[in-house]
């Protein structure tokens, strides 16, 4: 049964990697750049040292702890679209108990901004989880909405309350926070490179994930609620509630990822800080097929394919919009693809067709012979 | 300032502002009326505005030079349509979950039409646009002729739509067809309609309708094209939706109540009065919020399958 399953999940991501990267293809030959050469440099260029290795991880670390958040809430039944607004708002409350308690040494200090950042998320999740449970708000329509508005907030705040003195009398204008405190600033695992111990926390958030949804009665319950919500009510389990409580998990992956940005990449509150992963780790978690162990490599895949477009726009002059597209073609040809293979008529019509080319195949195998 | 030309002022900005969510929300009422819930709609307005743009700026002489902005807004339309019959393909005949492969589309679409507008233009360019037809006599009816007939055509268009939407959709048998597969395929396919044929026609209409929409804001109100230009409108027109309660009279309402909040915000700034400007600019998207918790009542009058894929080999 298990074996059944990865082997399908298989056949689907490779499937939608073709579609994937044929649809792009098209693209690109539009803009007249050549897809091979191009795909070269996504796939390849961020690999060839070790910079570039670490730097795929750098990008990786914000991405799984956001997919792994998208993750729980798909499972239990309801959609996050609003993981940018939860990551800012993970940001600024991390920035501000970490400039607000300088004085706490490391050991509390650290974890309390890592807390904070979680707890803010959370919240701005909650939000939308509580207006879906208790006044059928469509949560996409309304954590959309709270994108925005945690955009706005977040620049209202960087450019007045919480700007850099030094900013404000310099009068360079750039919306900045102050710089963190050296002491909250996560260690680096590799000298002279920006990988820093995110990445352990990142990797053992996915451990507590796959504990969370598939060994205790929490996340049975939230696994049933999102697949069939009506058997689970009949069950007893009160799926509105559960609801909630996958936003507030969902919004809380999302605000330590924007917490372990801000405390191990850019150690201070800037513009433009999220820029994109909570799209891409809806990508991320289909892409990963909801699971912990599927989310990690595809969580360093689209670290590569961040830095590898970068790269893309700086040599070859191809526009970084292109991974925008590259997501987009992968979200709607993994659902085509999980939706349609999921129907039994559809399997046993692909099993049958299997079935017929097999023998064929091999008749006209034996008589070439 | 005399109240009454500040209401004037308010609402003047107010109409040319609602014309391109009403188009956006118009075309997406014809997909949910027909159980299809479109979320790509923001994405299909981007790259509506991209073609809308490109295509006069790129004619820059020659026979086609007059006809530039209207070959940009049938392109615009063109683009929208073919992006609403890849989501029909992938929701209607691959039966991909709705919400999801709507946030694909909206990243397909704006990815696309930056990448392009990067590649092909670069920087930020202006064209020339559409320009404000006023209707003769009737603009200069005092008040009423500023607000309602210095309009360019396409906002004409926008509000002649919402007769035409009401009208296809109750008084046609091609609008009693799109809500049958709307509210009950089963009953509908029983009855012979074809529900898949139907859901492709609203989607690419209401496809095409969205890709007007971005062309309307390219060339009539922005008079440019950046990968900010559609900031959301596509969600606030599906919300909108919603808000008037799947009639074109509601929705025209509601476009109107949204805009004429959006045009305050912009007069509150203009007359000196002090409010961070941040918090103005998220008005619109609390309001949203707010209407949508406030109309969850409305839920019942909306099409009873929406969202929800047709498998006609399926029993249940």
């Amino acid at each position: 049964m298990n074996k059944q399953k990865v082997i399908y999940g298989t056949v689907v991501i490779l499937a939608v990697s073709l579609i994937a990267a044929l649809v792009v293809a098209l693209v690109l030959l539009s803009i007249g750049a050549s897809p091979l050469e191009t795909y070269k440099t996504i796939l390849l260029g961020p690999l060839s040292d070790l910079f570039g290795m670490t730097e795929v991880l750098v990008r990786a670390v914000p991405l799984l702890l956001v997919g792994l958040g998208i993750a729980i809430s798909f499972r239990s039944g309801i959609i996050n679209i609003g993981a940018e607004g939860q990551i800012q708002m993970g940001v600024l409350a991390s920035t501000a108990v970490a400039l607000a308690l300088p004085g706490l040494p490391k050991l509390y200090l650290l974890p309390m901004a890592l807390m904070a950042g979680a707890l803010a998320g959370a919240i701005w999740g909650g939000i939308a989880g509580w207006l879906r449970a208790r006044l059928q708000v469509n949560e996409i329509l309304s954590t959309v909405m709270l994108n925005y508005i945690a955009g706005q907030i977040y620049t209202f705040l960087l450019r007045g309350p919480m700007l850099d003195p030094a900013e404000r009398e310099m009068g360079s204008g750039t919306p900045q926070s102050m710089r963190l405190p050296d002491h909250v600033i996560l260690d680096y695992i590799v000298p002279g490179t920006r990988l820093h111990t995110g990445l352990i926390l990142a990797l053992v958030m996915a451990l507590l994930v796959w504990i969370l949804l598939w060994k205790t009665t929490l996340g049975y319950r939230m696994r049933a609620a999102g697949a069939g919500a009506k058997a689970a009510r009949y069950a007893g389990i009160p799926v509105e509630r559960y609801l909630i409580v996958a936003m507030l998990f969902a919004g809380g992956f999302a605000g330590l990822a924007g917490a372990v940005e801000v405390t191990g990449v850019h150690h201070r509150a800037i513009e433009g800080i999220s820029s994109g992963y909570g799209f891409a780790g809806i990508v991320v978690a289909l892409f990963g097929m909801l699971h912990p162990a599927g989310i990690i490599p595809s969580a360093a895949f689209f670290g590569v394919l961040l830095i590898g477009a970068d790269m893309t726009q700086r040599s070859a002059g191809v526009p970084a919009n292109m991974v925008l597209v590259l997501q987009g073609v992968i979200i709607l040809s993994i659902v085509s693809a999980q939706s349609f293979l999921r129907n039994p008529y559809a399997q046993e019509r692909l099993l049958r067709w299997f079935q017929n080319l097999l023998p064929a195949a091999l008749r006209t195998k034996k008589g070439g012979q | 300032m005399h109240p009454v030309e500040m209401i004037y002022n308010v609402l003047c900005l107010a109409v040319p502002f609602s014309v391109a969510i009403l188009l956006a929300a118009l075309g997406e009422n014809f997909n949910q009326r027909a159980g299809i819930f479109n979320l790509g709609c923001d994405g299909i307005m981007c790259v509506g505005a991209f073609l809308g743009f490109m295509v006069p700026y790129s004619i820059k002489a020659g026979a086609l030079l007059p006809y530039g902005n209207v070959l940009g807004v049938l392109a615009a339309m063109t683009g929208g349509a073919l992006l609403g019959l890849l989501f029909a393909l992938v929701t209607v005949t691959f039966r991909a979950s709705q919400g999801i492969a709507g946030i694909g589309l909206q990243m397909l679409g704006w990815g696309l039409s930056g990448t392009l507008f990067r590649h092909f233009v670069g920087g930020v360019t202006g064209v020339e646009g559409i320009h404000v037809y006023a209707i003769p006599g009737l603009s200069h009816l005092p008040f009423l002729g500023g607000v309602l007939f210095s309009h360019t055509p396409l906002a004409y268009l926008a509000f002649l739509m919402v007769p035409i939407s009401w009208f296809l959709l109750y008084k046609t048998p091609w609008g009693l067809k799109v809500r049958a597969v709307g509210t009950h395929p089963r009953a509908a396919d029983t009855m012979g309609i074809n529900v898949d044929l139907t859901r492709y026609q609203a989607l690419m209409l209401g496809g095409a309708m969205a890709g007007m929409a971005g062309s309307y804001l390219a060339l009539c109100q922005a008079k440019m094209f950046s990968d900010d230009l559609v900031a959301g409108r596509g969600f606030i027109a599906v919300a909108l939706v919603y808000f008037g309660r799947w009639s074109p009279l509601g929705i025209m309402g509601g476009a109107l109540l949204f805009s004429i909040a959006q045009s305050f915000q912009l007069s509150m700034q203009v007359w000196g009065i002090k409010f961070p400007y941040e918090f103005a600019v998220m008005l619109p998207y609390v309001l949203v919020i707010v209407v949508l918790a406030l109309a969850r009542k409305a839920r019942q009058l909306g099409p009873t399958d929406l969202g929800k894929p047709y498998n006609r080999e399926m029993r249940f």
